[in-house]
This record gives C-alpha cells, sequence and structure tokens, in this order.
C-alpha cells in the first residue's frame, strides 16, 4: 500500500507535509530514528506499519513478515542485542502471543533502541477482542506512549526510540484503530540514524537466569523511578490551561474527542499513559474543582489518579467497552452535568439492512465449507477469512478461539467425549503462526481428529500479506515454500492429501475419507484466494431463467454475486447472478439441480 | 430512465455552488462517503482529502479497514478545516453524505445535517445474501423499500442518481464511484480543474481518460438537476421482487419405501430433513421447508412426496 500517490508526494515536497495515516507516520518515525531492522507478523489494524516500511531502501532498514508475533518480538529483540535501532508492530492480541518475550525482555532492556508498536481496537472492528494494551506496559514495567493523531504517531516513535536507549528500556508506542486508519497532515524529517553500537557482552543483563533476573527486577523498578522524573517536565505531557471549575486528563484518540466538545476546557493531555508524572497530576487536580478522565477501555489512569488520593470522575461517565466518539464523550458530559443536553431532533431513519462482511464471490473457502456442513462434523474453527463461514447460509463451523487454537480445540472436544467426528480448519497463515504445534500434539496424543488446511496461498483477511507458504517475503523476494504435505507426514501424520478446492465432488469425497480414517488426518484445500495477492475473473456465469426452479442449492453457497431475480417458480424467488461481481469459479453450477447455471455467453445466446 | 444528456459545459459552470463550503473556513466541512466493501469509498475520500490539503486546509480522513472490505458495509470520514479535532463527524453534521450504493445511503441517513445537509445517492442496489435468508414460498427480499422520492421529502437537498448505469454507458461500470464524484464536486468550492487533477492521481493510469468523462458527466448531471424542478430528475424507482400467495406445504414419507440411503439430507437446500433412530428419512424442522422439491426429485424410490396447499395463515406470508 502507498502512503500517497507519487505525484501527490511530488507536488507537496516543498513543504513536506503529507496526508498520513497513523500506521504510515509510525513506519515514517521509525525510519527517520535509523530503525534497522522491523518485523512484524499482520494484524488489523496495525498491519501497514510494516508495509509501508518496506517502501523505504532495503540499504536503510531490514522489513519482514515472521511467523508469528513472538517470532517478530524475538528478531527485534535481536536486533536490539547486536545494537541496532529495531522494531516490531502487531495488532493488541499479537502481544499475547509475544508476551513470554515481552515479559523477559522488560528486565533486559535495550542496547539498540527497541520499539514495540501495538494497536490496539477498541470497539472490535476486526478482533476477538478489545483488551486494554496498556496494561502490558503496567505489567512489565514498560513506558507506553499514546499518540493522538499521525503527526504525533511520528513524533512520538522518533523519541520512543531515544527514551528506548536513554533508559535502557523497551518502549511501547499504543495506536488505536481510529488512529492507525486516519489520514491527517504530517510534517516529515530527514533520517539520522545513530551510529551502530555493537553487540555489547553482558551475561547479567542478557542472560535470564534466577540469579540475573533477581538482580534485574530491582532495575526495572528504579527504571520506573527514573521515567516519572523525567516525565514530570517532558513536553510530552502537556497542561493547556482553561477555567479552574473542571480539568479533564486524557491522551492518544481520545485527546481529539475531547477538544472537539470541550475546545476551551482545561485539560491534562498525556503523551505517555504509563508511567505517570506524579507531581504533575497532582499539581493539575489542585487546580481543577472536579477532574474528569476520558480514557477508552479499562480505567488504567483514572485508578492512579485516585490512588495518589484524588477523587476522579470518569467511568460512570464514559463507557469501558467499545470505541469513544465524540457523540460519546459529549454524551458522558453531559450526563455530568458539565455540558447543557442538547436538542436532539430525531432524524427519518429507515431501517437499517443488514450486511455483514461475507466471503468473496468464488473463494475458495466457500466449497470447503460446503463439504465440511455435509460432512455432519464437530467443527472446531480458527481466525481468518474463513471465519465468516460460520454466519448463514453456511453456518459451517461451531468455535473459534483465537489464532492457531482449533487443532487443540478439536482435540480437546474428542477427548470430552463428542460423539459426531471431530475437524479442525485452520488457514494456511494461521497454520504457520501456531497451528504447527498443535498439529503435532494431536499426533503424539493419539488424537482421533480431522486437520482441513484451508491453503489460499495468502494471509487473506488481513489484506493479502504474504507468508512462509506463499514464496515470498515482505519485499517480494523469493523465497522457500513450506511444503505442507511434507510437513504433516514428518510430525508423524500418515494421512496426508491435497484437494482442488474448486471440485465439489472431490471435496466431499476426500473429506468423508479423512474422516473415515482412524487417527489424525490432514486434508488440505488448495486454491489461491480470489482477491489476493491477484485479483482473479474469470467470465461470469448466469442463471437461466426459463430452467431455474427456484431450489436454493446454489443460495446455500452464500455467493454475493448470487441474489434474487424479479421471478418466482412455485412462490420461491429464482435466483440471478450479478456478472460483475461473478468470478467463474462454476461452483453455484456444481450445486445446481436442473443444470440452469452455465457460462453468461451461452445462456444469452 | 431520465439518464442526464452529457454536457461539456460543466468545466466552467462555477455558479450555483451550495454555500456548504463556504463555512469550511470557520467551521470543519464534514463529509460522509459510504458504500459496500469494493466499490472504491477510499479512492473517492483520499482524493477528495489530498484536494482539501492542497488547498491549505487541515484535513483528516478516518476510515476502517479490515472485516469491512469483504462486501461489508464501508464508510469514510474527511473532515477539512482549519482546524479539525475528532476524525470522525459527530451524528447529525455530516454536511454531505455521498452513498454509492442505495441500501447505504439510507443507513446513514441520520448523521446528515437536518437543516442543511446535501444526500448524493446512487441508486444502484446491492443485495446482500443476508437479504436472501427467508426462502419460504412468498417471502419477501429484504431490501430497503424506501424509494428516491420518499427519501428526498426527507432530506434538506437530495439526489438520486443512477451512477451506475452512466458509468456503463461510458463503457466501465467501476467509473460510478467518480461521476458520484462530479456530483459532490458541485457542492464544495474547488474547481473543476482541480478535481480533475485529483482523480487523475488516483485511479489508475489506465483509466484516467474514462474516469474524467464520468467526472464531468456527474457534475453536469447534478447542475441540471439543481437547476430543474426536483421532481424532473426522477430517478428510476428500483423494482423490488415481490411475494406471491402464501401456501403451506406438507411432506409426505412414505416409510416403507426409504432405504435409508440419505441422498435427500445431503441435498436439502434447508437443512431440515434428518435420518431418525431408525434411519427412516424424517422431516426436522417444517417451518423450514419450502417445498423446493429436491428430495422429491432425487429420492430414488419415491419415497418423498411434496404437497402444496394454498394457506391463510402461515406467518411470513403476509407481506
Ligand atoms: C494473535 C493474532 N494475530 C493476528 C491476528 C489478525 N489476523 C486475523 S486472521 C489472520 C490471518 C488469516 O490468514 P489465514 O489463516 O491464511 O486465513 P485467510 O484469511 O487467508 O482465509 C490474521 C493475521 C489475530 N486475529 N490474532
Ligand atoms: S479475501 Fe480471499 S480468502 Fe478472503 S473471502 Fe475473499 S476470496 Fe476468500
Ligand atoms: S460461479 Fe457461481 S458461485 Fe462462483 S462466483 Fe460466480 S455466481 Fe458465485
Amino acid at each position: 500500500m502507498r502512503a500517497v500517490p507519487q505525484q501527490a508526494e511530488e507536488s507537496q515536497a516543498r513543504q513536506d507535509v503529507r496526508p498520513l495515516t497513523g500506521n504510515e507516520a509510525i513506519a515514517r518515525g521509525a525510519w527517520e530514528a535509523g530503525v534497522r531492522v522491523a518485523a512484524a507478523y499482520p494484524g488489523t489494524p496495525s498491519t501497514e506499519i510494516l508495509e509501508s516500511l518496506a517502501e523505504y531502501p532495503a540499504e536503510d532498514v531490514h522489513a519482514q513478515w515472521s511467523t508469528n508475533e513472538k517470532v517478530a518480538l524475538d528478531v527485534a529483540i535481536g536486533a536490539s542485542f547486536a545494537g541496532a535501532r529495531a522494531l516490531a508492530a502487531m495488532k493488541h492480541v499479537g502481544l499475547n502471543v509475544a508476551a513470554d518475550a515481552f515479559m523477559s525482555q522488560a528486565y533486559i532492556g535495550a542496547n539498540g533502541g527497541l520499539v514495540l508498536a501495538v494497536c490496539d481496537d477498541p470497539g472490535i472492528h476486526s478482533s476477538q477482542n478489545e483488551q486494554d494494551s496498556r496494561i502490558f506496559g503496567q505489567l512489565a514495567g514498560v513506558p507506553v506512549l499514546e499518540p493522538s493523531d499521525a503527526q504525533e504517531a511520528l513524533d512520538l516513535t522518533r523519541l520512543a526510540f531515544e527514551i528506548s536507549e536513554r533508559f535502557d528500556t523497551m518502549v511501547i508506542v499504543r495506536g488505536t484503530t481510529r488512529l492507525s486508519h486516519t489520514r491527517s497532515p504530517v510534517a516529515v524529517g530527514e533520517r539520522s540514524a545513530p551510529p551502530a553500537r555493537g553487540f555489547v557482552e553482558d551475561p547479567g543483563k542478557n542472560v535470564m537466569i534466577p540469579a540475573h533476573a533477581r538482580r534485574r527486577h530491582v532495575a526495572v523498578v528504579e527504571r520506573e523511578a527514573k521515567l516519572k522524573a523525567y516525565l514530570e517536565t517532558a513536553p510530552i505531557n502537556r497542561w493547556e490551561t482553561g477555567a479552574a471549575n473542571f480539568g479533564v486528563i486524557t491522551a492518544g484518540t481520545c485527546y481529539p474527542y475531547v477538544r472537539e466538545v470541550l475546545p476551551n476546557a482545561s485539560v491534562l493531555k498525556l503523551g505517555a499513559s504509563w508511567p505517570l508524572p506524579e507531581a504533575l497530576i497532582k499539581r493539575y487536580c489542585e487546580s481543577v474543582e472536579r477532574l474528569f478522565v476520558v480514557e477508552e477501555l479499562e480505567p488504567v489512569i483514572e485508578r492512579e489518579v485516585r490512588a495518589l488520593g484524588f477523587r476522579a470522575e470518569g467511568k460512570e461517565f464514559f463507557p469501558r467497552v467499545g470505541e469513544f466518539s465524540p457523540e460519546i464523550v459529549r454524551a458522558g458530559f453531559e450526563k455530568a452535568g458539565v455540558l447543557a443536553p442538547r436538542a436532539h431532533k430525531r432524524a427519518w431513519t429507515p431501517e437499517p439492512l443488514a450486511r455483514p462482511p461475507v466471503l468473496c464471490a468464488g473463494c475458495p473457502h466457500t466449497s470447503s465449507f460446503m463439504a465440511v456442513r455435509a460432512s455432519g462434523a464437530r467443527v472446531a474453527g480458527d481466525i481468518g477469512c474463513y471465519t465468516l463461514a460460520c454466519l448463514d447460509p453456511l453456518r459451517g463451523l461451531d468455535t473459534t478461539v483465537s489464532m492457531g487454537s482449533s487443532i487443540g480445540n478439536a482435540i480437546g472436544i474428542w477427548r470430552g467425549g463428542e460423539t459426531r467426528p471431530v475437524l479442525a480448519t485452520i488457514g494456511d497463515s494461521t497454520f504457520l503462526h501456531a497451528g504447527i504445534p498443535g498439529l503435532i500434539d494431536a499426533v503424539y496424543n493419539q488424537a482421533n481428529i480431522t486437520v482441513l488446511i484451508l491453503d489460499n496461498h495468502v494471509t487473506a483477511m488481513t489484506g493479502g500479506q504474504d507468508h512462509p507458504g506463499t514464496g515470498k517475503t515482505l519485499r517480494g523476494e523469493e523465497s522457500p515454500r513450506v511444503d505442507y504435505e511434507a510437513l504433516a507426514r514428518a510430525v508423524g501424520v500418515k494421512w496426508v492429501r491435497t484437494v482442488d478446492s474448486y471440485d465439489l465432488a472431490a471435496m466431499y469425497q476426500n473429506l468423508r475419507e479423512a474422516i473415515a480414517h482412524r487417527g489424525v488426518s490432514v486434508l488440505i484445500s488448495n486454491r489461491p484466494c480470489v482477491l489476493d495477492p491477484v485479483k482473479i475473473k474469470g467470465p461470469a456465469l448466469a442463471v437461466d431463467n426459463e430452467q431455474c426452479n427456484a431450489c436454493q442449492s446454489c443460495m446455500n453457497l452464500g455467493c454475493p454475486a448470487l441474489t434474487w431475480g424479479d421471478d418466482t417458480f412455485e412462490a420461491r424467488h429464482k435466483v440471478k447472478i450479478d456478472g460483475s461481481l461473478c468470478i467463474g469459479c462454476t461452483l453455484c453450477a456444481q450445486v445446481c439441480s436442473v443444470d440452469c447455471i452455465k457460462p453468461a455467453a451461452k445462456v444469452n445466446s | 430512465m431520465s439518464g442526464p444528456k452529457t454536457s461539456r459545459s460543466s468545466l466552467e459552470g462555477e455558479k450555483n455552488r451550495p454555500a456548504a463550503a463556504a463555512a469550511a473556513a470557520r467551521e470543519p466541512m464534514n463529509v460522509l462517503i459510504v458504500g459496500v466493501g469494493g466499490q472504491g469509498v477510499i479512492m473517492v475520500s483520499k482524493a477528495l482529502a489530498w484536494l482539501a490539503q492542497s488547498k491549505g486546509f487541515e484535513v483528516k480522513q478516518s476510515e476502517v479497514h479490515g472485516m469491512a472490505k469483504r462486501g461489508g458495509s464501508v464508510f469514510s470520514h474527511v473532515r477539512f478545516g482549519a482546524q479539525v479535532f475528532s476524525p470522525t463527524i459527530p451524528q447529525g453534521e455530516a454536511d454531505i453524505l455521498v452513498a454509492l450504493e442505495w441500501a447505504e445511503g439510507l443507513r446513514w441517513l441520520p448523521y446528515l445535517k437536518a437543516e442543511s445537509g446535501i444526500f448524493i445517492c446512487d441508486t444502484k442496489r446491492i443485495v446482500p445474501p443476508f437479504a436472501c435468508l427467508n426462502r419460504r414460498p412468498g417471502a419477501p427480499l429484504r431490501y430497503s423499500r424506501e424509494t428516491p422520492a420518499e427519501v428526498k421529502a426527507h432530506v434538506a437537498e437530495g439526489y438520486a442518481v443512477d451512477a451506475t448505469a452512466m458509468a456503463e454507458r461510458l463503457g466501465n461500470e467501476r467509473a460510478a464511484n467518480v461521476v458520484l464524484i462530479g456530483a459532490l464536486s458541485s457542492a464544495l468550492e474547488f474547481s473543476a480543474a482541480e478535481w480533475e487533477k485529483a482523480i487523475s492521481a488516483f485511479v489508475p493510469k489506465k483509466t484516467v481518460a474514462v474516469n474524467l468523462e464520468a467526472f464531468r458527466l456527474g457534475r453536469a448531471w447534478i447542475d441540471e438537476a439543481r437547476t430543474e424542478s426536483p421532481q424532473a430528475e426522477a430517478s428510476p424507482e428500483p423494482r423490488l421482487p415481490g411475494a406471491e400467495a402464501p401456501v403451506q406445504v406438507r411432506l409426505e414419507i412414505t416409510r416403507a419405501w426409504c432405504k435409508s440411503c440419505d441422498i435427500c439430507v445431503k441435498v436439502c437446500p434447508e437443512r431440515c430433513l434428518r435420518l431418525d433412530a431408525e434411519r427412516i428419512a424424517e422431516l426436522t424442522d417444517p417451518a423450514k421447508c419450502t417445498g423446493c422439491r429436491l428430495c422429491e426429485f432425487l429420492c430414488p424410490d419415491f419415497a418423498i412426496r411434496v404437497h402444496r396447499e394454498a394457506s391463510p395463515e402461515r406467518d411470513g406470508a403476509r407481506a
């Protein structure tokens, strides 16, 4: 993805103010700070950080997709050991995967500046939960910087590298979906890479055996005190004066909402939401009669302010769940009696149409889940585009927990006494991310389950990123492809087969055989995603309206190119195909009971 | 069809712009662009944001990617002015709502300013699979039934334009979003030449020519619509598949003839058949059976017959 088209970039080069998203600005900030190594696993909303870093020269920065977030963080930690400035980027739940390395690294500290960009997803636009990553900072004693717009995303990322080296700590730059995906003007600077520091041999600091770790824990506590002292006067914590009747402490993307509804109020805007500058907060609290804390998700700042002995009002007015908006912040201040309620003029609101995301027309997962449904199995699902198969009409999976959980869940479901055949369905990227240990576990513990690997040759859900199974790196260089069949055999799976996802009969038949096999069987359904890396569009099919008996067989695919036409048969709607959406996968023709779906050219002639 | 005549004069037609933009210097101008994944909502908002920034405004453009891409509803907030705080437009504060799809336009109506908001909407209907879930005989399609005339009566200034048909006539259906940019351009104070520069920067190189044509067409269309009386530019009323007389469906299963092959269970599109304890076909949920006759056709032993009888009281069929 490009930041802005080339032309646009050139015309604005003079003033060097560019419209960047928060993610692009974080990448820019890292590049300007002289980052040498960057690694990530894709995850909405963080994905574009690495994608835009990969647009800077390869001589400046090595940018890579890692197999999962833990590996990504380990790579960045390694680079920091080697004395290079390093960045790892991930979505909030990615930090759960990387948490083990994260917690130990907090003790070790940083040689080369080490920055962890974590993007939270308040409102759960595209995630499995909405946890608050700031608490990880608290837990580990690692500072958390919170940009409120793209300009700050750049500035705070640069600053994060300096803080990291100065205080010997990893630094979190915490964003949210709104920051990541909002474009606003950013004044960019030049790259100023500090000289490489080289590896520093210091086992007492770098090797976490108990004796060393005990001492390092002391260092963490001392470091936190030093950071607090620094943040007392650091300009990133900004006191914006206003009337004394009330004041607001806020941070990150909540700040613009507060300013939107209270343009002139007294505000203490924190650039770092952890650790907190206690003296500054004390002085601020004493300067106002009433104190509000406005923060999305958990009351992290509010609790700290209360612990300092001040009466802070927050979560009773501003919800602990979901994403904020100017409306929500206004409603909170209205409820608190600070703003006069606005007369609500109820707009004319037609009943909205339900339009959840669906699998694309021709998505290869469609046929996999047609077969899964026909198999009558209990299905442990996983995370990816195929999770959408849980909705009508496919309704093909029973559970989804977290990336890679499907296989372990399937083992447990089977051990737990499920009488139906048990199936795990897992995407290629997810399988590599965290599915392999589960598969080994299944073989080792002699489970009787079937694993269906949905190989669409890409990480589709997050926008089509490469992974070790695609044969390409982030920068598009060729690299070895993982051979799933060989991998499954190597860990001891006896029944392994690959099948073309667009051959429905073969899908049904092979899945049936896989399930019949006693022990672990692995079936790989194989077809590229129709959206990424290249858009696939074959000649469209059409329905012969005369012959269609409106049986609705094809409507079970949930293909968005299939809708009801104007005619009916026995009071049921006949089907028509939107030729602009149809990619010609033929799945609907394969399930048509009267063979009336054919190439559009034939039907129309 | 009241397709607008292609007019070349729009390039100079700077008269007639709604005053909405004039206020942008003081209060941010709020433009909400909505549609369905894949229609080009983001491209439209990027072009607008870029243009506004090139004129020295502070611009915030906010959207949410991810799940929304897969055919879900997509929206992008563009705000510009001397100073802009919130990246999102508060409800009821959009100056202009541009919708690339009919039902999506309706969804976001509450965001439009009640007294002065301008509504520009493609009459294109993208009917999601979810609208076709109730398959019982006589059940209606679940798509918005409001007509352009009805919607126009409820907004300060409304335009329903068949942008997709216009783009199709230019030979590229995908240029429909740029037709809408043309219509939008008429409500803002940037010059046509500036818009064309922005469009050229954001559409694929090979399609610049057709997109510029689409832009001029959209701009000419709305200039014309704004000078003519509102009724004159009625758009084609989308016709929705209706419902037929309700019927009662009854399955007759002859147990003695069923040989437990389970073909009917596998083919039933509604998944309402199964083999019972004695492995004989049985209907699990009569309410789900649509009477499609697939089981009747495909049972090798004629063990299933479908009866359809007129029924006044079957629910869901009255609509
Ligand atoms: C721990 C974690 N990291 C990242 C994500 C974001 N994410 C959701 S689905 C997905 C990948 C899906 O790829 P794949 O398994 O190949 O399925 P596809 O979408 O291609 O069908 C990712 C990275 C997540 N939800 N959780
Ligand atoms: S993006 Fe690819 S994998 Fe995802 S729904 Fe579309 S075709 Fe399927
Ligand atoms: S061939 Fe059928 S199932 Fe495949 S994309 Fe076209 S309409 Fe959809």
